[in-house]
């Protein structure tokens, strides 16, 4: 029983008169690990915050096509994770309280996770002091904690350096195998190469072309999206 | 500069012998302007969240005006409690005028404003930065307002303790509804101004002393919790 596949059909979004997002549709099905790559600006976060609720489309819909289990089961990491003033324990705990879990259940569920991420050590430390990375960890396991089924990550590695991204990127891969499918935003060429199925390629706010990776790479169908790998100014 | 000399060790005398009469007045001061701090937290912080995170018709005007009374004259506020307790008053049949009671009705109402809007801005700064996390884990308004309270936390406690400050140094409120009535309604304010004017030095210095070395006091606490807060908790 999947809440997926996400049917966005025809969604604009517009702030103050300002497009951002200019009649985008998509099917967003489980299985292949889905990536949105574009420039800054071309409406990557946006996007993916209208897929998880944050804002409602201008005009279009989104829809789960699927078996909705009652409860939201979809969940989000954002670049600047926020961490509460609490123990890192606590923080996870925290999202699960917000899930309906028991107070039991959720210090159990809490450490596990916690554990799973490799943060067991700093369980009972503040979450606002742990490293950029460990905070990213925190967020990832905050959100896995609560067994979504989709998982957005809003370029989760942006403000992390290479040690903490290549950990992050191998918790990714272990979340998705656990059964989650995984959509990032990312404008890294490299993350997108390892971590994508399928390319949705953004600019100025359009979707451009999809495409799966390994062609995306080697052969894209569209000139915007050849002149991006090329390292190529996008915005005029 | 003599008369200064010996006011002040004869000040001195009386705080180091716990002179009955100062102790008594320290500590009815103590009394009315913690309960008073009290009653305007456990109003002023839920106040104060509820319109950072609230959007409802009138807030911005509510803001403003909160923000005015922030620098509401205390013998305004003595006034006005004045009228609504005395006799004729609304609420003159409680028969709460010239007690302990109706200088906490006056100093409650002077610091609640300072403790909703300093905690208005507080809370919403922290909205900002929290809100999309919030939303996504599924919070409402309610529970994003409790977490809020409960995560500026430190913050907080320097508010309540500046309302505190505030309320332990006016004098003008608690002058008028209190009417300074030895033993009963006299509190550190109330004494100074009046054994200035009768010329008694010694009592009026060492109270002066002593409601200053609370606010400093105060201070210092407020700075360190901050502080202590920020090093353990980010």
């Amino acid at each position: 029983m999947s809440m997926l596949p996400l049917l966005l059909d025809r969604v604009c979004f517009a702030v103050n008169g300002k497009t951002i997002i200019d009649n985008i549709s998509a099917e967003i099905a489980d299985g292949p690990r889905t990536v949105i790559l574009g420039p800054n600006g071309a409406g990557k976060s946006v996007l993916m915050r209208l897929c998880h609720g944050l804002f409602a489309p201008t005009s279009g819909s989104i829809s789960w096509r699927g078996t909705n289990g009652g409860r939201r089961r979809h969940a989000m990491v954002f670049q600047r994770p926020v961490m509460l003033r609490r123990s890192a324990l606590a923080n996870v705990a925290y999202a699960l309280k917000l899930a309906g879990v028991s107070p039991r259940e959720r210090v159990l569920r809490a450490r596990d996770v916690l554990e799973a991420v490799g943060l067991a050590s700093v369980a009972e430390r503040p979450a606002r002091v742990l490293s950029g990375g460990e905070q990213q960890k925190l967020a990832l396991a905050r959100a896995w904690a609560l067994g979504p089924e989709v998982l957005f990550l809003d370029e989760p590695t942006a403000n992390l350096d290479p040690g903490a991204t290549r950990e992050v990127e191998s918790l990714i891969g272990q979340i998705r195998a656990g059964g989650t499918k995984i959509v990032m935003t990312t404008h890294n060429l490299g993350q997108a190469k390892r971590l994508g199925d399928e390319i949705l390629f953004l600019n100025q706010g359009r979707l451009v072309e999809r495409t799966p990776v390994d062609q995306f790479f080697i052969k894209p169908a569209s000139a915007e999206a050849d002149a991006f790998i090329r390292g190529e100014l996008l915005w005029n | 500069m003599n008369e200064i000399w010996v006011a002040l060790s004869e000040a001195g005398r009386l705080i180091g012998g716990l002179d009955v009469k100062l102790t008594e007045i320290v500590f009815l001061s103590l009394r009315v302007s913690l309960t008073a701090v009290l009653v305007a937290s456990a109003l002023g912080l839920p106040l104060g969240a509820a319109i950072a995170v609230g959007r409802f018709p009138g807030r911005q005007a509510l803001i403003v005006t909160l923000n005015a009374l922030m620098g509401l004259p205390p013998v305004v506020v003595g006034l006005l409690v004045y009228l609504m307790l005395s006799r004729a008053g609304p609420l003159g049949q409680f028969g709460i005028l010239f007690t302990p009671a109706a200088m906490v009705v006056a100093q409650t109402i002077l610091i609640l404003p300072i403790v909703a809007a300093l905690s208005r801005q507080v809370i919403e700064d922290a909205w900002q930065e929290y809100r999309e996390q919030l939303r996504s884990l599924g919070a409402g308004p309610l529970t994003s307002a409790v977490t809020l309270l409960w995560d500026t936390r430190f913050s907080l406690v320097t508010i309540v303790l500046a309302g505190f400050g505030r309320a332990a140094a006016e004098v003008g409120a608690v002058m008028i509804v209190g009417g300074n009535i030895d033993g009963v309604t006299r509190v550190m304010t109330t004494a100074i101004a009046l054994e200035t004017s009768k010329g008694d030095l010694p009592l009026a210095l060492g109270l002066g002393i002593i409601l200053i070395t609370l606010v400093l006091a105060l201070n210092a606490a407020a700075y360190w919790v901050k502080e202590a807060a920020q090093r353990r908790y980010g």
